[in-house]
């Protein structure tokens, strides 16, 4: 018999970027059109993969953020007293035309934060696609979403979002911003602001009247300033707990509405009854998705001590097929750290892990000689009082703990400043009620982790923030209660 | 005693199985996925209307699949009825692809347990060295899990030197839970392969059927039990297909299951799409199925 004796791998999966037709330079989209910095500032816009530069792009300084802010103060009137299925038929065209351009901004999206194609292209597109649909949908029923009370757009809204799903969480604010009525200022993350820029492009393109929606790349600076403008009545943020407390400080004493989601440390509870090995499927979903840095990632794994051993087992192998690499090859299961800064910080705590006493375990695999990366990584014996089992890592870094009883488990998830989501594997439902109805945190998932959908409400308890995106629930906070 | 089930989660374990069929495979490692296929393949011919003739014909291309395409490798073995197995034996003397006979009453299993050892030894006595044997379903789904597995250990001595691969016929098992469940019985009771299905029920080797089978194995070997094959069989008709096995294979068990001793792909009619699909990576355009032989 002959025998193919070589291993089979697979070969290079790389997605096509010729397609990609991304300008040298990119400008704020203010007012309906794309314009130069008042002061000029343009930053490179760098792929974490490679360091290499992909687009200069423009940073908005204070004057370009009163200016925006004029533009959609002046819009304003005339976009909230279009009928709601006007305004829909723009919603739904921006979503149509994310579709349309679905490949393109995976690849640029990936190109420019450094997750795998497979998830820029199998969710972050689609579901930005999705939740354009929804609420537009939305547009001309608003009053049924607040229970059936007469609403009001609350006028000009700024919106800050981060650079872990910057077309997603884009989408998640403009949205239903828009479907209320709302005009709406973007400010993108520093380090990721160029699908941002492509959907002010689709703005172009759907032919929303302008001043509707301006998109102003910048850094910190650039928040603060659209922050500190007095011409928002609302603003709504997603980021970093440190970050949200600075704006709620900003904004006391100021008639602006405010949501924040921000940080998490997320229990990912497993039971001894769970399916074992779907479990595990999750918790490789729940922390290794998008290279952890997701706000809900699963960062906290509480295992039942029954199982512990096993699930351990499971996990450790599991992760050792992980293929790690070229974000653009479609085969690539976690991509590169979105910046050096990111980098350091979680270098930073997985070293405070290890003096602490915890065990690393980081899986063998080829680094890319440049960019920036770091091999998915455990921590076994982890103790509650661990840094690593307190502080939001944003990385690819699962800490695991154990618990004796559903008692034990509800009480170390609840143990925690954050309250932004959790998820729960047993296959006895009442268990997963009863523990669901305990847990302080906005999205509780049963046997399964990281899903989601427009039509469901995601936001935080205590220090992960406040304000509901998603669903009928999303609307409310960007709307104003008549009567 | 009563029955003690695992857990398998139906929306957990599909989601991962499809997840692994969107790798992508190209180029170098679609040319080398197909031959290791081949490598792996079960050609099967199970119908009442086979004959020599039609056995001698497909061990034939069996041994050479593509007289054009030397690197290809023969398949791993040709699977008849009990009755051929003298026919594929002479015809395959020599060659190293091995034959292999369905036994125990294929494909319902509905006869006597004498019936069913009487038609094993028949078919190792004609040269038979794989036997395809399916389980009683009517044992298991009565909850019969010590019948089940008295006669996979009974028609396993009755195998003699003849590796077993035992059929589970997923698609009348009702769940995955009972997939799993059945799968260990079978693994404990003797089984050198666990085979998804008997190619004659409604469903096969699905790709969830196929992962929950695959974990099971892996887990039995974990808890100290011996290594044992595994055998994807029905509804597995285009290359896409295959390596989407093959995939699955190497994500949950490792390289190492990667060889005709541990993996078996049963089909009658994959052959022709998997050689058609490597006659495209080689010239860079779809060929016609008149460019392959047909049994």
């Amino acid at each position: 018999m002959t025998r193919t004796s070589v291993l089979w791998d697979y070969a290079p999966a790389p997605e096509a970027t010729d397609h990609v037709r991304l300008a040298d330079r990119f400008g704020l989209f203010i007012d309906g059109e794309f314009r130069a910095p008042v002061d000029g500032r343009h930053v490179a816009s760098v792929n974490p993969a490679t360091e290499e530069p992909l687009a200069e792009v423009a940073w908005a300084g204070i004057e370009d953020v009163s200016r925006a802010v004029d533009a959609a103060r002046a819009a304003q009137p005339r976009w909230a007293a279009l009928p709601g299925r006007d305004r829909a038929k723009y919603v739904f065209r921006i979503a149509r035309l994310i579709q349309e351009r679905a490949r393109e901004l995976a690849v640029v999206e990936t190109l420019d934060g450094g997750k795998p194609i497979r998830e820029s292209r199998d969710l972050d597109v689609p579901l930005a696609a999705a939740h354009f649909f929804h609420y537009a949908g939305w547009a001309d029923k608003l009053h049924q979403g607040v229970a059936a009370r007469e609403v009001a757009p609350l006028g000009v809204v700024g919106q800050i979002v981060p650079w872990n799903f910057p077309l997603l969480m884009a989408a998640w604010k403009l949205a239903p911003a828009l479907a209320c009525g709302n005009t709406a200022i973007l400010k993108p993350a520093e380090t990721t602001p160029l699908t941002a820029l492509l959907l002010a492009e689709i703005c172009q393109e759907a032919e929303l009247p302008p001043g509707v929606v301006a998109v102003l790349p910048g850094d910190g600076a650039t928040g603060a300033a659209l922050v500190r403008s007095p011409g928002i009545d609302k603003l709504a943020f997603t980021g970093s707990t440190a970050v949200g407390r600075e704006i709620q400080s900003a904004l006391a004493g100021r008639s602006v509405a405010l949501t924040l989601e921000l940080g998490g440390k997320s229990a990912n509870i497993v039971f001894e009854d769970a399916s074992l090995d779907q479990a595990v499927e999750g918790i490789v979903n729940g922390i290794f998705f998008n290279q952890g840095h997701v706000c809900c990632a699963g960062s906290r794994l509480l295992i039942q001590e029954s199982v512990l051993d096993e699930v351990i087992a499971k996990l450790w192998r599991r992760m050792q097929r992980l293929r790690v690499g070229d974000p653009l090859d479609k085969n690539t299961d976690v991509g590169a750290i979105n910046s050096a800064e990111q980098l350091e910080r979680i270098e930073a705590l997985v070293g405070a892990g290890e003096r602490e006493g915890a065990v690393r375990h980081t899986i063998a695999c080829e680094l890319p000689g440049r960019g920036f990366w770091f091999a998915p990584t455990m921590f076994t014996d982890v103790a509650p009082a661990h840094r690593i089992a307190v502080e939001e890592i944003f990385g690819p870094v699962v800490s695991v703990l154990s618990f004796r009883t559903t008692a034990e488990a509800i009480d170390k998830a609840n143990n925690s400043r954050y309250g932004l989501a959790a998820g729960i594997w047993t296959d006895k439902g009442a268990k997963a009620f009863e523990v669901a109805k305990a847990l302080q945190a906005g999205v509780v998932w049963q046997n399964t982790y990281n899903h989601f959908d427009p039509t469901a409400a995601f936001g935080g308890y205590k220090e992960s923030g406040f304000g509901r995106e998603g669903g009928a629930a999303g609307l409310r906070p960007y709307l104003r209660i008549v009567r | 005693m009563s029955r003690r089930l695992a857990h398998v989660d139906r929306v957990g374990i599909e989601e991962r199985a499809a997840q692994l069929g969107t790798r992508s495979i190209k180029a170098g490692a679609k040319q080398h996925g197909i031959r290791l296929a081949i490598s792996m393949l079960d050609l099967t011919t199970l119908e009442g209307a086979d004959t020599a003739g039609k056995v001698r014909q497909l061990c034939a291309k069996g041994v050479c699949p593509a007289p054009g395409f030397p690197e290809i490798p023969s398949v791993a073995a040709i699977c008849v009825y009990p009755s051929l197995v003298a026919v594929a034996c002479a015809a395959l003397e020599g060659t190293g692809v091995r034959t292999a006979s369905v036994a125990a009453g294929f494909p319902a299993g509905q006869v006597s347990l004498e019936a069913k050892l009487r038609d094993t030894e028949d078919a190792v006595a004609a040269g038979a060295e794989e036997i395809d044997m399916v389980i009683s379903r009517e044992a298991f789904l009565a909850g019969d899990d010590a019948r089940v597995m008295r006669e996979i250990a009974l028609i396993r001595e009755a195998c003699g030197e003849a590796h077993l691969k035992v059929i589970l016929e997923t698609a009348e098992l009702g769940s995955y839970d009972h997939i799993r469940h059945a799968s260990m019985l079978a693994m404990e009771a003797g089984a050198d392969f666990i085979k998804t299905s008997t190619g004659k029920a409604a469903s096969g080797a699905t790709p969830g059927v196929c992962l929950v089978m695959l974990e099971a194995i892996r887990d039995h070997l974990d808890r100290g039990g011996r290594i044992v094959g595994f055998k994807a069989a029905g509804g597995v008709s285009t290359s896409k297909a295959v390596l989407h096995r093959l995939v699955l294979v190497k994500e949950t068990l490792g390289d190492e299951w990667l060889t005709p001793e541990r993996m078996r792909i049963g089909a009658s009619s994959v052959l022709g799409d998997l050689l058609l699909q490597y006659a495209k990576t080689e010239t860079g355009r779809y060929g016609r199925a008149e460019d392959f032989s047909r049994e």
